[in-house]
């Protein structure tokens, strides 16, 4: 299934009632076979990237090729090339698995003959065979997930994207799909575009990452990339009993300048790395400190999005909230 | 792929979805055929009125169900596809090759499967209590198809809701708006024999009275020819507009390119 194109969108906008810019502006490349990680808060203008790249909502401006066909001019073709796991499980409740697939095969035009044996290898695929014939009123979420991705590559696309195909799954559903995901990329050679609110699933999954705030692409690259623009890992120690924060504050102050901590830590950036760390605990104990913890923390994704946004994605969430509220 | 061949598969999850809603089943065969039990038990002496035209009110009433079916199936086309604008399934057929108008087309072929089931078992219970049909059994046979084209034009005009509104809701607050404009009809009477004016008038403009005037022809009278073009035009004229409109209420909401 190996492929010569990927996605690139020039300066993509779509501005909806109100002139309300949801996506304002975005450049981004995804390479053949490469799984690309689109992250942000609710409202950030993920899904309506989605919706414009799959051809389902035309751009108020900017340009886009899917697959090497153009969104707006050649949206039949792009829709061939692709497939697509949109935010809902989209399934009819009435009907069965089996016959979910069957009818996403026919509408593809896959000849009748190829058409069971296609639906069968899907379901296995996906873990579904048992219930295969169960209306789909009585599948779990992470049945309906897996079934969603099922249809969404029932006629074999070179191009999928999962618009946050996690969200609400327990953890063992949720590994289960990252596992199918990525055996996807990297045996079937299909390019992903996973749009997702959660850190961890851009950090395992995504080749590269692009994190979208406000409609606007802040950060792209690698997840070590986007860390090690972040820089040094930060440690942070909390006092036990007896012990002042002010006096452990003033030892770390030698080893990095303050960052954000728990309300119970200090915590500081290191100027060395995770190098400095023996140092920190000698000046400790010299002192005669007590602690009733010391962590060291690696940057991670969230720690890039506080940097380029201000906030943290967490907080992100709430203020989207409130503004959608 | 052909277009016919997409209608079949629309048209096949549409009938497998309806056979899977014991109510959008029970309704429409048990209502009808309740309310014309009723009501012909209760206006029976209505054909002792001078000029009435049968001696029989159950004949005479019997175009009703076939009309009322058609009304249900309005709600069952509409509430079907809201559905799918609600759960996001209209999104996953626009992803496919799927042509539009096949979409609705499709839709409302399930709807004619139910609407042809139902026709036949008002007209058997019909057939069961005495009505005796004028115009035989190639009557019986037209009846059919007009009352089945009948519940196509209104499922279009569900459909079209639908599309409008996106709102299962919406499309059932319809419902009894339309069910009105059957009783404002010459559903209970010959509109020569309405004695209130603005009822006669009413009757006169609505376009149910000329639907129901044709089945009812067919029932009680035999071939009238003028009755027939009525509804049969009336039909037409009906079923083409709200495909238009329906198709058009598509394009506006699947935006895709």
């Amino acid at each position: 299934m190996a492929q010569a194109h990927g996605i690139e969108a020039e300066g993509l906008v779509r501005t909806f009632k109100g002139g309300i810019r949801a996506v304002d502006g975005i450049d981004l490349r995804v390479e053949p076979g490469e799984i690309y990680g689109f992250l942000g808060p609710n409202g950030a203008g993920k899904s309506t990237t989605v919706h414009m790249l799959t051809t389902l909502l035309p751009p108020t401006s900017g340009t886009a090729r899917v697959a090497g066909f153009d969104i707006v001019k050649e949206g039949p073709k792009v829709r061939t090339a692709i497939g697509a796991a949109l935010q809902e499980a989209a399934l009819d409740s009435l009907l069965t698995g089996r016959e979910h697939l069957n009818l996403q095969c026919a509408l593809h035009g896959i000849p009748r003959s190829e058409r069971r044996a296609r639906s069968q290898e899907l379901l296995e695929r996906v873990g579904l065979t048992l219930a295969a014939d169960r209306k789909v009123g009585g599948y779990s979420g992470g049945m309906k997930r897996r079934l969603d991705l099922a249809l969404a590559l029932a006629h074999r696309p070179t191009i999928l994207f999962l618009d946050e195909p996690t969200t609400g799954l327990d953890v063992q559903s949720r590994s289960a799909l990252w596992g199918e995901v990525a055996r996807l990329a990297r045996e079937d050679g299909v390019t992903v575009f996973l749009t997702t609110q959660y850190l961890e699933e851009a950090d395992a999954l995504a080749d590269r990452v692009g994190i979208i705030d406000h409609g606007h692409i802040v950060a792209e690259g690698t997840p070590a990339q986007l860390k090690a623009q972040i820089g040094r890992p930060t440690v942070e120690a909390t006092p036990a009993d007896g012990a002042t924060p002010e006096a452990i504050a003033r030892i770390l102050e030698r080893f990095g300048e303050p960052t954000g901590g728990s309300a119970k830590g200090v915590a500081v950036r290191l100027e060395h790395g995770v190098s400095d760390l023996a140092g920190i605990v000698r000046a400790l104990d010299s002192e005669g400190i007590k602690l009733e913890n010391l962590a060291l923390h690696a940057p991670s994704l969230d720690d890039v999005f506080l940097a380029k946004t201000g906030r943290s994605l967490e907080g992100a969430e709430e203020e989207e909230a409130e503004v959608e509220a | 792929m052909s277009a016919l061949a997409q209608v079949g598969y629309v048209a096949r999850r549409s009938v497998l979805r309806t056979a899977r809603q014991p109510a959008n089943i029970i309704f429409p065969f048990v209502f009808p055929t309740a309310l014309l039990a009723v009501t012909s038990a209760g206006l029976s002496p209505a054909t002792k009125i001078p000029g009435f035209p049968s001696d029989s009110f159950l004949a005479f009433f019997l175009a009703f169900p076939f009309i009322q079916g058609a009304l249900f199936a309005t709600m069952n086309a509409g509430t079907d596809l809201a559905r799918d604008i609600q759960s996001g399934f209209l999104n996953r057929l626009a992803l496919t090759p799927l042509r539009g108008g096949a979409l609705i087309v499709g839709q409302l072929g399930g709807i004619a499967v139910l609407a042809f089931i139902q026709n036949c078992y008002y007209l058997a219970v019909g057939l069961i209590v005495g009505v005796r049909l004028e115009s035989g059994i190639v009557g019986g046979i037209v009846l059919i198809i007009l009352a089945t084209g009948v519940a196509i034009a209104f499922g279009a005009l569900g459909a079209f809701f639908a599309l409008r509104t996106g709102s299962g809701e919406a499309v059932q607050g319809l419902f009894p708006l339309l069910f009105v404009g059957l009783f404002l009809s010459s559903m209970n009477l010959p509109r020569n024999l309405i004695e209130a004016d603005w009822f006669r008038t009413v009757a006169t403009f609505n376009p149910i009275s000329y639907l129901i005037e044709g089945l009812r022809s067919l029932i009680i009278t035999g071939w009238d020819w003028e009755a027939l073009g009525l509804a049969f035009g009336f039909a037409g004229l009906l079923a083409a507009a709200a495909m238009v409109l329906a198709n058009w209420a598509l394009q506006l909401r699947l935006t895709r390119t």
